[in-house]
């Protein structure tokens, strides 16, 4: 059951995203936070919606395995579709029924809401997590973060611990897994019971797991000095990233992109 | 009054590229009282068989029946399955969580609602038929070393006092000492409950010595099945499944190959050692 989650999952494969060097994604992708939280006027929020369709394309990611990302996002969307629709205030209504009362900047609300929070979460995968393999993705953090080793930020370490955090989730949700069925074999319930009971009964799951994650930490420490393993001091490269001019472009489009923004939010369509 | 597989089969990734029959049409009766050993390589479905035998994995096809009554009948009944058959999982001293080595032991016996005695007196059993001191039962779990860890969580699952007993590798990567101390345990518990033990191996030397009956599984498929000699003896069948004999099998093997002796159908250190001083051969 825990092996549905995709959360950070990558694809390999060799579209233009893939290739693209991991640290103009990540200034890419603060690139679209700004835009897509910056959209305000309904044309705006159409380009937002087609740029982030136009993302998906070139990642070449299966439309399938979007639709299945947005599903955990399901609950909030409609959560913020719905109160966006009944409780927000505006001057036309279009619709009374006893102390409901619908209005139109009501429904606009509503859907630039899912719109946004819709590109945000899909432009987010598809531009980092589900093109960027973990190690090119902690690469390029380290080397964004570089400058800040001058004042003294461990950022190799900070990097080198995250890709090990990253690399231990499948692990650890494997374990996980297989300790269920262990206590589960063992008759404990984890599914009836109230709140109580059912925290209750985590325990047997909880602590072995830490238990475990434990063992696996001091061992990989272990592992780590046993190769010599001194953080970055003198390290070298086998893949050295390079930014190609081709990044560069598409690093001018975007911002391009998010400029225009500004202007569409000036535009007023008429409904 | 068994455990029996009918037509079973489990498929994994249905509808994907991954797709993997990991049991193909298993059809098994496990004797009573006896201890079934079950032998195959990595990948030929033996562990996905014994999560099948206590409920905690489906069949895609086929029926599982525990004494003479499908497990799936009522879904909702299936923990009391689980306190029918027994596992123990491969590695089970990851399974230990609580705080002393007493508790844990008690763990399965608490999820059956037994009373206070009842479970004092199991976990003593349980305790005692694995080897373990009564002055560890206070200690932390955590504080034992590995080949007494396991020994803990194979009793965990003793003291529920399954009538079918499912172990997968219990003697898998312990010292020959800490071998033999679980695999005597696991006798023990045969001999004194009447109960039906399964044993997943992938040590022929282990399945030998300890079971009286062999099941060889074979890329999901049931590729042999009889009694220790009856399996044995067909040592060509065995060589095309690729497992290995027991080093006294194949020794006694080349040996009759040069005949300096008339049988081969020898399983155990002992019985070979028996035949050598009949023989006059070594100083054995």
């Amino acid at each position: 059951m825990l092996k549905d989650i995709t959360l950070g999952q990558f694809f390999p494969g060799r579209s233009l995203l893939h290739r693209t060097d991991a640290r103009i994604k990540i200034i890419l992708l603060a690139v679209f936070l700004v835009f897509v939280l910056c959209a305000k006027s309904a044309a705006a929020f159409t380009f937002v919606a087609v740029c982030t369709a136009v993302l998906v394309i070139i990642s070449a990611i299966p439309l399938k395995t979007i639709i299945k990302s947005l599903k955990p996002l399901m609950f909030v969307l409609i959560f913020t579709a719905v109160i966006n629709l009944f409780f927000a205030n505006g001057e036309d209504i279009l619709l009374q029924w006893k102390f409901i009362k619908i209005y139109r900047e009501g429904i606009e609300n509503a859907i630039k809401m899912v719109v946004r929070l819709t590109c945000l979460v899909t432009g987010t995968s598809v531009l980092l997590t589900y093109t960027t393999s973990p190690l090119d993705l902690t690469d390029g953090i380290e080397r964004l973060l570089t400058p800040l080793k001058h004042i003294g930020v461990p950022v190799h370490d900070f990097a080198m611990m995250m890709s090990i955090a990253l690399r231990f989730i499948p692990t650890l949700i494997e374990e996980t897994d297989k300790i269920i069925s262990a206590q589960k074999a063992r008759g404990a319930d984890f599914e009836s019971g109230n709140l109580f009971s059912r925290a209750k009964a985590l325990i047997p799951i909880l602590v072995p797991l830490f238990v475990s994650a434990y063992r696996r930490a001091f061992e990989l420490a272990e592992a780590m000095e046993c190769r010599c393993y001194r953080s970055g001091v003198g390290k070298t490269r086998m893949k050295v990233i390079k930014t190609r001019p081709a990044d560069y472009i598409f690093l001018g489009i975007s911002v391009v992109c998010c400029v225009g923004i500004f202007f569409l939010n000036q535009v007023v369509i008429p409904f | 009054m068994s455990l029996k597989l009918e037509n079973v089969s489990v498929v994994y990734g249905e509808g994907t590229p991954f797709r993997k029959v990991a049991l193909d049409n298993i059809n098994i009766e496990f004797p009573k009282g006896k201890i079934t050993g079950i032998i195959g390589h990595t990948g030929s479905g033996k562990s996905t068989l014994a999560q099948l035998l206590n409920g905690l994995n489906k069949p895609t096809s086929g029926k599982i029946y525990l004494d003479g009554e499908d497990i799936w009948v009522n879904p909702k009944e299936i923990s009391k399955v689980r306190f029918k058959v027994g596992l123990a999982f491969q590695y089970p001293e990851y399974q230990l969580f609580e705080e002393t080595v007493g508790k844990d032991i008690a763990f399965g016996p608490k999820n059956m609602k037994l009373s206070e005695n009842e479970i004092a007196l199991r976990v003593t059993e349980a305790a005692r038929m694995c080897g373990i001191p009564d002055d560890s039962l206070d200690r932390s779990p955590f504080e034992l070393s590995g080949g007494q860890k396991r020994r803990v969580a194979i009793a965990g699952v003793m003291a529920m006092k399954p009538k079918y007993l499912v172990l997968d590798e219990p003697a898998a990567g312990l010292d020959p000492v800490g071998k033999t101390d679980i695999l005597n345990g696991i006798i023990n518990y045969k001999n004194e409950t009447d109960g039906t033990v399964l044993l997943i191996s992938h040590s022929m030397e282990d399945v030998a010595k300890y079971s009286d009956y062999i099941l060889v599984l074979k890329e999901g498929k049931v590729f042999a099945q009889g009694t220790v000699e009856e399996i044995f003896s067909n040592i060509s069948a065995l060589a095309d499944s690729s497992l290995d004999l027991p080093q006294i099998t194949r020794l006694f093997h080349e040996l009759k190959k040069r005949g300096l002796i008339e049988r081969d159908d020898v399983y155990t250190v002992k019985f070979g050692e028996k035949l050598l001083k009949e023989k006059g051969i070594g100083n054995a």
